[in-house]
């Protein structure tokens, strides 16, 4: 069942987008993360231009964390303090990011750009979440308590000033390093065509001090937040969204998502961690080797826009 | 139907004795079986054809070695980066890139035998004929300049575009009928970009042209798609808020329908 898509300008098979949509949303619904990052490189493996691949899975991206931030809503998992402060970084980092990503596009340098980051990005937090978890799977085995939170050890990140007291999550912290990583999520989102929920569920957790309990809810409002407003810019400065392509994605996402949720309540917390980051690590490996291995073809062409 | 149609359209005039194209005494007269190519949202690419036949003042005398017909179709065009990548510091990156000026963004030539032995190499570099002598000019950086045609960005330029179906050069692409009748089919890819596509029909005998006739067809995308494309373009903001909001209703949809408690 092929179906033409307009702005992406080729024809797709309906089904194996919403295959793909399914299962990416069945993954992100079981780890709370968008899926971003998995679901930008199939499209662009499917014949998708990297640009409108990155621009329509943003929309993709804004309805799976849209029904999944109902859900913790309903839960009372979700700290709005939080969420705010962090939204004021996230939506100047996805202005940054789409003003950079349209530079780059004209420079010729976006793929190398997208492909260089999504190999630092991934390797780092995929090896990183897979020590933390191997560790604490260990930890469970010796028979010790699992706390991600350890009150005693501060940092450097809590003697900074303007401190701000966030009740639904119990912390009391700088708004600098709030701000900042807000930023660099949205900033990241922007560029990479990802939630950034796989960066943002580990800096919450590591960096603030945020309580298990309300991280996941938090990410995902931040996370439908920042990608519905880089849709918007997206569309606007690039004219790249292809609303068709997202609809389709949309429709798989939310729906493997709902089973996604279910399967992950059942599994252990840190054998989920170490499933997430052996998958992070895994699509970080393959782009590094997309990088450094010799290409069939050295060269590529890119239409010039005469428009903008 | 739609080639007895364009068959019957062709052979009419012909019959009649209707003088439409130009030449000295034969006269080229030629037909698209659609001059409107519709891309909807179940476009995967479409095949036209193409009816001619040659007509001739007096008693029809074809030349010895019988006729050749080259047909050129161009899409709209567009310019085009050509990047050849690089390994810097053990990755590979974009480095070196040339700008193709205006190149078609579709190419066919189609003939009833190779153009080589339609004719000769210099007849064919001074008609532009054949994917070897289509210009393209680049323009490196500062300088516009048509480089030969074994360019190494030049000939990455035309294999890609070959390996999408975009460029293509078919050496039996052209059918003869019957001794001045002929029949060509155009494929187009589903790629095609929108616009209009020149076709341009050449004549030849004994490896000189004689007389040549246009054919121009345009592509269109349909009613839904064009609407699309000119809200995407025209109205980016308020394209980018309605699917923003198609989002936000489809994960809203999700969670109503899904929910548990």
């Amino acid at each position: 069942m092929e179906i033409y898509l307009p702005i992406a300008d080729l024809p797709v098979n309906v089904l194996v987008i919403l295959a793909m949509g399914l299962a990416v949303g069945f993954i992100s619904g079981m780890f709370g993360i968008g899926g971003g990052f998995l679901m930008t490189p199939l499209l662009i493996f499917l014949g998708i231009s990297p640009a409108v691949a990155v621009a329509s899975v943003t929309g993709h991206i804004a309805a799976s964390s849209m029904s999944g931030a109902i859900s913790y809503w309903r839960r009372r998992a979700i700290d709005i303090a939080l969420c705010f402060m962090l939204l004021a970084g996230g939506i100047i980092g996805t202005a940054v990011g789409v003003w950079l990503f349209t530079f780059l596009r004209a420079l010729g340098q976006l793929d190398i750009t997208i492909g260089v980051s999504y190999v630092l990005l991934l390797s780092i937090v995929g090896a990183l979440m897979v020590a933390e978890s191997i560790r604490a799977i260990v930890r469970v085995r010796q028979g010790k308590p699992v706390d991600l939170r350890r009150p005693g050890s501060h940092m450097w990140i809590h003697g900074l000033p303007f401190k701000l007291r966030f009740k639904r999550s119990r912390i009391y912290v700088s708004a600098i390093p709030v701000w900042g990583i807000g930023f660099i999520i949205g900033f990241v989102g922007a560029i990479m065509g990802i939630g950034g929920g796989f960066l943002l569920v580990p800096m919450l957790i590591y960096l603030l001090r945020v309580p298990t309990g309300t991280v996941i809810g938090t990410s995902m409002v931040l996370t439908l937040v920042t990608m519905a407003s880089a849709t918007v810019m997206h569309a606007a400065t690039n004219h790249l969204v292809d609303a068709l392509l997202a609809l389709i994605l949309m429709v798989g996402g939310v729906t493997g998502a709902q089973f996604g949720a279910r399967a992950g309540q059942k599994m252990r917390g840190e054998r989920l961690r170490l499933l997430l980051g052996l998958l992070v690590l895994a699509v970080g490996i393959r782009f590094a080797l997309n990088l450094v291995l010799t290409p069939d073809s050295l060269y590529s062409i890119r239409p010039v826009d005469t428009e903008t | 139907m739609r080639r007895l149609c364009a068959l019957a359209f062709v052979l009419g005039p012909i019959l009649a004795g209707a003088a439409p194209a130009s030449g000295a005494g034969e006269r080229l007269v030629v037909s698209l079986s659609e001059h409107r190519v519709m891309v909807t949202s179940s476009f995967v690419g479409e095949e036209l054809v193409l009816f001619g036949g040659v007509e001739q003042e007096g008693a029809p005398r074809p030349p010895a070695g019988g006729y050749d017909i080259v047909v050129t179709v161009i899409g709209p065009r567009q310019s085009a980066v050509t990047f050849r990548k690089e390994r810097m510091l053990g990755i590979w990156v974009n480095s070196d890139s040339r700008v193709f000026e205006e190149a078609p963004s579709y190419l066919a030539v189609l003939s009833n035998r190779p153009l080589n032995a339609v004719a000769g190499s210099e007849t064919l570099r001074r008609l532009q004929l054949g994917l070897d002598n289509i210009p393209l000019p680049q323009s490196a950086s500062v300088n516009i300049s048509a480089a030969g045609s074994n360019d190494p960005f030049r000939l990455a330029f035309i294999r890609i575009k070959s390996d999408r179906g975009l460029y293509r050069e078919v050496s039996n692409g052209v059918t003869f009928l019957a001794p001045a009748l002929f029949r060509a089919s155009i494929p187009l890819p589903a790629e095609v970009q929108i616009g209009t596509y020149e076709v341009d029909v050449r004549l030849f005998a004994d490896g000189v042209a004689l007389t040549r006739a246009p054919a121009p067809f345009e592509v269109y995308k349909s009613g839904f798609e064009q609407i699309v494309t000119s809200a995407a373009r025209d109205h980016g903001v308020l394209y980018g808020l309605a699917t923003a909001m198609m989002a936000l209703a489809t994960g809203w949809f999700a969670a109503v329908v899904f929910r548990r408690d």
